[in-house]
This record gives C-alpha cells, structure tokens and sequence, in this order.
C-alpha cells in the first residue's frame, strides 16, 4: 500500500501531450473496470444466493439515484464522508495511512456541541462559525498528534490513529454521559440541545444539510492544494523518499503535522455537521461509522481529492437503497457491505495493473 | 392532548389540504381496497434474542393481519439513516404507519421526519412524548421494571450466596429502575441479597458483556440477568459458568435450559396489532402509551426447571398483586445506596408514576454507581 502510493507521487505528472492524455485515460479506465469487475463477482454472489443482480442494481439505481427524494438521500450520507475520505486522503499524500479519523468526527462533534451549548444566547453569525472552529481546531489537534508521534516518536501512524478512535470514543461517552450532560437528556445523554438558531439548515430548496457544500469545497481545496501549489509538491515528494525530502531541505516534519491536521480539521468539520444539522447535540450517536467509511472512500479514489467526490456520492447511493434491497428482495442489511468488499478488493487489486497496458503508453507503442 | 393555536397560514394550508383529500378515492383503510403499508425499523438484527426481536415479533403477528403490507429494516443507526430510512419506506412503500422501534430514533429524527408527513403516523417506543410535539407522532412502553421485579424473586430463591448479578448497559432511568427492581424482588425473599451491576456503556458490545458477566461470576454472583439489546452473550456465559440466569426483552431460555428461572419479555404482538387495528378503523392512537402486565404490554416466560414450588409460589402471588394494579416495587422505606432518602415509610411510586422515569439511583443493597 504504502509502495503503490509512493509510486505514484513520484511519477511524472500527466501533461497536457498525447502521452499526458492516455495516461490520464488509464487514471480513468482502470478504477471503472475494476468496479465493473467488482460488480461482476458480487452478482456472481447474489446468484448463488438465488437473487436477481439486474433485480439489484435497478433497485439500487433507484434508491440511490432514480428519484429526487434518493438523491437527496444520497447526498445526505454522501456529506460526512467526503470529508471523512480527506482525512485519510490527505496524510496519505506524504505516505502516511492514517485511520482514525473516527476519533476527530466524534470528538470535534463533542466540541462543537460544547461551544453551542455555551454560545446559546449570542448571533448565529458569531456562534456558528465559533463552533465549526472549535470541532476543526480540536480535529486538527487529534489527527495532527497522530503525525507528530510518527515524526517525532516514530510511532506508527495507522495503529495510533486507530487505538486513538477508540480513546477518543470513550471519551466523548464520558464528556457526554458526565461533564458535558444535559440533566434533562434522561434516556439518550446528550449534551444541551443546541438552540433553533444555531442549527445548520438546508441547502434551498433540498432536503440535503450545508455539510455537502463545504465538503465538495474541501475536496476541492484538497486538490489545489496538492495539485497547484508548493506545499502539495513538497508534500509528494516527502511522500515519495522521505530521506530525498530531507536531502532537498524540505520541511518534512512540518509537513507531516500540518497535513495530518488540516485532515483532522475536515474531520472535525463532519463532527459539527453531525451536530448542527442532524443531532442538535452532541451524543454516543456520532459514533456512526463516517471515519471508516472514509477510509474505503480515499482508498477508492486513490487519495485524488477530486476524485473523492464522485466516489463517496457512488458508495452513499449504495447505502441509500440498502433499505430498499432488504425491504424488497428479503436480502440482509450486509449485502450493501459485501457489495463495497468486493469493489474495494476489485480496485485495490487493480493498483497492480498501473503502467502494465501497453495501450495507455504511447511511447512504447513503436516496440509492439 | 392540546390543541395548538391555529396560524393563519396554518389554517389556509389544513383548509386546503381537506380540500384535496376530499378529491381523493381512499380516506381510509376501513373502506378494504387499499392496504395498509406498516414499516418497522430495528436499531440491531431481528433475532438478536433481545430487544429487537421482541419487537420483530410484534412484526409478524401485524403480518398475519388482513389488509395490512409490513416493511422491515434492520440495523439502522441512530443517525441520519434512520430519517432515511423512515423517509424511504414513506416514498417507496407508501408506508402509513411507522414502527422506529429504537430510544434513539425518537429526538431528534423522529420529531424532524414527523412534521414533513403529516398523514402519516410515526409510533415510537419508549420515547417521551409530550404537548408540543408533533401530532402525528406518538410514544408507547412498558412497565418492564415490573418483570425484573418479578425475576428478582426467582433469584432470591435461587441464590445460595446471597448475591446476584446484572449486566447493564448505561447508567440511564430505564436500566437504573430495572436493576433496582431485580434488587427489590430478590430482597422480598431475603433481605440480606446484595446486587452487584456492572455496566459496559453500549447497547450491544458483546466482548464487555461476557467480561462483565465472568467477573461477576467471580465475585460469587450466582444468579446474573443484564439489560442490554442482545442477553444472548451474557445468558450463556452465565450458564457456562454455572450461574442461574433470569431474562430480558425475549425468551431466552433456549440458550439455556436448565439454568433459566424466567424472564421479563415485551409483549409486542398485542400492543402492535392493537394500534394497527386502530388505524385500519380509522381511529386515532393516543399520542402517549403506556401499559404493564395488566395490560398485556410485558410478560413473563414460562418458569424454568430450576425454580422450586416455594419460589413459585411466591412468584405467583407477587404476579396477582401486580395484576391487580397500582403496585409500587419502589416503596419506603427506602435508601438509595449512598444513604439518601428516597422514600419515608408509607411512601411509595407505583409502576405508572412518571417520576421513575427520571430515576438517577441506585437502591440500597445494589453495589455499583451511577456514574
């Protein structure tokens, strides 16, 4: 894993040529034959379970994607995890797998529920932004830990992070079940509803919550700032041999913590989300997967931040219609899951596949 | 139920809409032709010998009614997927009448979903409805403390050590009253039992819940029940340990015959078909439910092999007291185990006091504490 994407920071970047423009062709190609690989094994799947694949996938189209109401569904689910997917995408640009973003969408919830409860009588002009801040501060701090450890201590990034999602769990139920409970939240402790003006609304006219926008703007924020700037190039290269970094005078620490961090700070930025616009408190319930799911979002992108986007909506649609699958062809709610095993092992596999097509390198086309 | 004042805009808006319906073939599933779309929605899967399968039972016996279609989920989070999910059934299914059978679905996806269907009806367990809260939407429990009460005096019989067991999941009303129950029970057999809890601070975290249950085994309880979603795991740790196990939610006595006193299950099946029954004659549910044994919302299971005929004896009577109505198992005088008052002599809370629903102690006798 850790090859594949050194590998590809390192390689030289599609121009804007004939070679530049198959290469780009491949980046395409293989991700979708891969999941239409994927696809191919899981209706195997289903038939030897006695189900109907076309059954299946129209049923999906169309819980996922066939009517207003799935769409807004779709992009409902699809909203944690683009930002989610940025914090494994992120670290992952300078080689680190980092899988705990979990910890930073509970924790930086815990906190934006704090600053809500606190900032209860003030403008929502001042209070919204003053609790989107704290769940992205106390998000970057989490995540950015997990690259200092790595850099400073030399701990490994994937482990930590993850034993530090379970940490962080555990104390979100303390927080919330303890110090930070409302008494009146008897049944279900949570933290002190937050007040009518300071819930995230909706999008005009869409039952789909503001989390989408800015998650869509974070990935495109990600992109720029990998694609086009010099911290994005430093960052690739870092990823690519730390020890040539360090040779060239790059600030291979720096940019360890500071990458891991802005991938903390959009998780934190989910937690806020969970709590503006679909809790309205903080409670065991952000809890809710978004951090894990993120991770199969990033891998399936290949860490391209633009790519993010049309891959999360793909596997939010997925777990839109999960309802309707079970509802209507009597499968188990772990179909849905199956299906993402094996486009994940699919696309995965694939990786192998990069530079082996004679057909995406023009150069060699002469030597056939 | 009060009635809220009518906004202008409101009024125009209902005005209209009876207008509309007014147009409309069906308006009412009592006239036979179409049928009615009932959705029910589980936080855990359907047979996890607990609290959702007590529910899915409830399920299958609206199933077999006539003239009604029930849709099911399964594993839904207390998270957006819920209001998607419920949102789903509605669009897909045309689903009428809603079952989010989960504490948490209630506040706030319930109360969000609710005001954007106003024909359709939402029915959420355990969930506190009250004024204000949309109309259409509406809360229903047991007096399920009542059956741990019950189980308590199996285990009183059948503890030889004089101290018995509860496996709990978070230190909230609904448990607190259930731990103390089974506590109460045990000490109207013996006032010497003590009742050792340990919670595991999940609804379903199975690894905890055979832990707690092994240490509690340790510690020499040796009768153990839980409040957890699943008792699956922890009824038979406790029997592979040689402890006598009282159940919750379902029957779980297959997973272990013989060391099975009884059980406090839900009896959903005729709350369900109730309120199903309701809607298709074009009735209305009131908005907040409640009911015990009497009412045939709990039941106990069968007696085990293990329980003796005094045990039984004592069960049955206990069982008519309660039958009979107004029962307080949280009575004076009574102390909650760091010594403060919780009731004087002649005091008490009968099982449809609404005040144990904000239980926050522990009675005396349980070691353990609520935070």
């Amino acid at each position: 894993m850790l090859l594949s994407i050194s590998e590809k920071a390192t390689r030289a970047r599609p121009g804007f040529g004939w070679a530049g423009l198959t290469r780009r062709a491949e980046a395409v190609v293989l991700p979708i034959g891969a999941l239409l690989a994927g696809f191919a094994v899981f209706s195997l799947f289903l038939l030897l379970q006695g189900k109907s694949p076309a059954d299946f996938f129209a049923l999906v189209y169309r819980a996922g994607f066939g009517t207003v109401f799935s769409w807004e569904n779709t992009l409902s689910r699809a909203a944690p995890l683009l930002l989610a997917a940025l914090c494994v995408a992120l670290p992952a640009r300078l080689g680190l797998v980092v899988i705990g973003g979990e910890g930073a969408i509970v924790l930086g919830g815990v906190g934006a529920g704090f600053a809500g409860a606190v900032l209860g009588g003030t403008p929502a002009l001042i209070a919204l932004p003053a609790m989107l801040l704290t769940a992205m501060v106390i998000g970057a701090l989490w995540i950015g830990a997990v690259g200092a450890l790595r850099h400073y201590r030399g701990v490994n990034e994937t482990i930590a992070s993850l034993l530090m999602a379970y940490i962080a769990i555990a104390l979100m139920n303390h927080l919330v079940e303890g110090p930070l409970r409302d008494p009146a939240s008897l049944n279900k402790p949570s933290t002190a509803p937050l007040a009518d003006a300071l819930k995230a609304g909706h999008i005009p006219g869409w039952d789909v919550h503001w989390g989408l926008v800015f998650g869509v703007f974070a990935c495109v924020l990600a992109w720029v700032l990998i694609d086009k700037t010099t911290w994005g190039f430093a960052a690739r290269i870092a990823g690519g041999n730390v020890r040539a970094a360090q040779l060239q005078g790059l600030p291979v620490g720096k940019l360890i913590v500071g990458f891991t961090a802005l991938g903390g700070a959009f998780a934190g930025m989910a937690g806020f989300f969970e709590v503006a616009a679909v809790h309205g408190s903080a409670n065991a319930s952000l809890a809710g997967g978004y951090g894990y799911t993120g991770i199969l979002i990033a891998f399936l992108a290949r860490h391209n931040p633009l790519a993010i986007i049309p891959v999360a909506i793909l596997l939010a649609g997925f777990e839109a219609s999960s309802g309707l699958v079970q509802r209507r062809m009597d499968l188990p709610d772990a179909t849905v899951m199956v299906l993402q095993g094996f486009v994940f092992i699919a696309i995965l596999m694939s990786e192998t596949l990069y530079g082996r097509f004679k057909i995406f390198a023009p150069e060699r086309w002469r030597s056939a | 139920m009060s009635i809220s004042p009518l906004s202008r805009r409101g009024f125009l808006k209902g005005t209209a809409a009876v207008a509309g319906a007014a147009t409309l073939p069906h308006l009412s599933y009592a006239d036979g032709h179409s049928p009615l779309t009932v959705g029910f929605i589980y936080v855990g899967p359907k047979d996890d010998f607990g609290y959702n399968q007590a529910h899915a039972e409830g399920a299958a016996a609206v199933k077999a009614m006539e003239g009604v279609v029930v849709v099911e989920e399964e594993n839904v989070a207390e998270t957006i997927d819920v209001q998607k999910s419920m949102e789903s059934m509605i669009n897909f299914d045309e689903a009428k009448l809603l079952f989010p059978t989960s504490f948490g679905y209630f506040d706030p996806h319930v109360l969000k979903v609710a005001p954007k269907h106003p024909d359709v009806r939402f029915q959420h367990a355990a969930g506190l409805w009250t004024d204000g809260m949309p109309t259409n939407a509406g809360s229903y429990f047991g007096y399920i403390g009542m059956g741990q009460y019950l189980n308590g005096i199996t285990a009183g019989h059948a503890t030889q050590t004089k101290k018995i067991g509860f496996v709990a999941a978070k230190p909230i009303p609904q448990v607190l009253l259930n731990i103390n129950s089974f506590l109460l029970g045990a000490r109207q057999v013996d006032p010497e039992i003590t009742c050792q809890v340990i919670f595991t601070g999940e609804w379903s975290l199975a690894v905890k819940e055979a832990e707690a249950t092994n240490a509690l085994a340790d510690a020499g309880c040796d009768v153990i029940t839980c409040h957890v979603d699943g008792p699956k795991v922890v009824m038979e740790t406790a029997a592979g340990r040689d402890c006598f196990v009282c159940g919750y939610h379902a029957n779980q006595s297959p997973l272990a015959p013989e060391k099975y006193l009884t059980g406090a299950e839900w009896n959903w099946a005729g709350v369900y078909t109730g309120m199903v029954q309701t809607v298709l004659d074009g009735g209305t549910i009131d908005n907040f439910v409640r009911g015990g044994l009497a009412d045939g919302f709990i039941k106990m299971s069968p007696l085990g092999p293990a329980v003796s005929d005094a045990a039984r004896a004592q069960f049955e009577a206990t069982k008519a007291e309660i039958m009979a109505g107004g029962f307080a198992a949280i009575k004076g005088p009574l102390k909650d185990n760091t010594g403060k008052v919780i009731a004087a002599d002649g005091e008490g809370f009968a099982e449809d006091d609404i005040a144990l629903e904000s239980m926050d102690y522990l009675v005396e006798g349980v070691i353990g504490a609520t935070s």
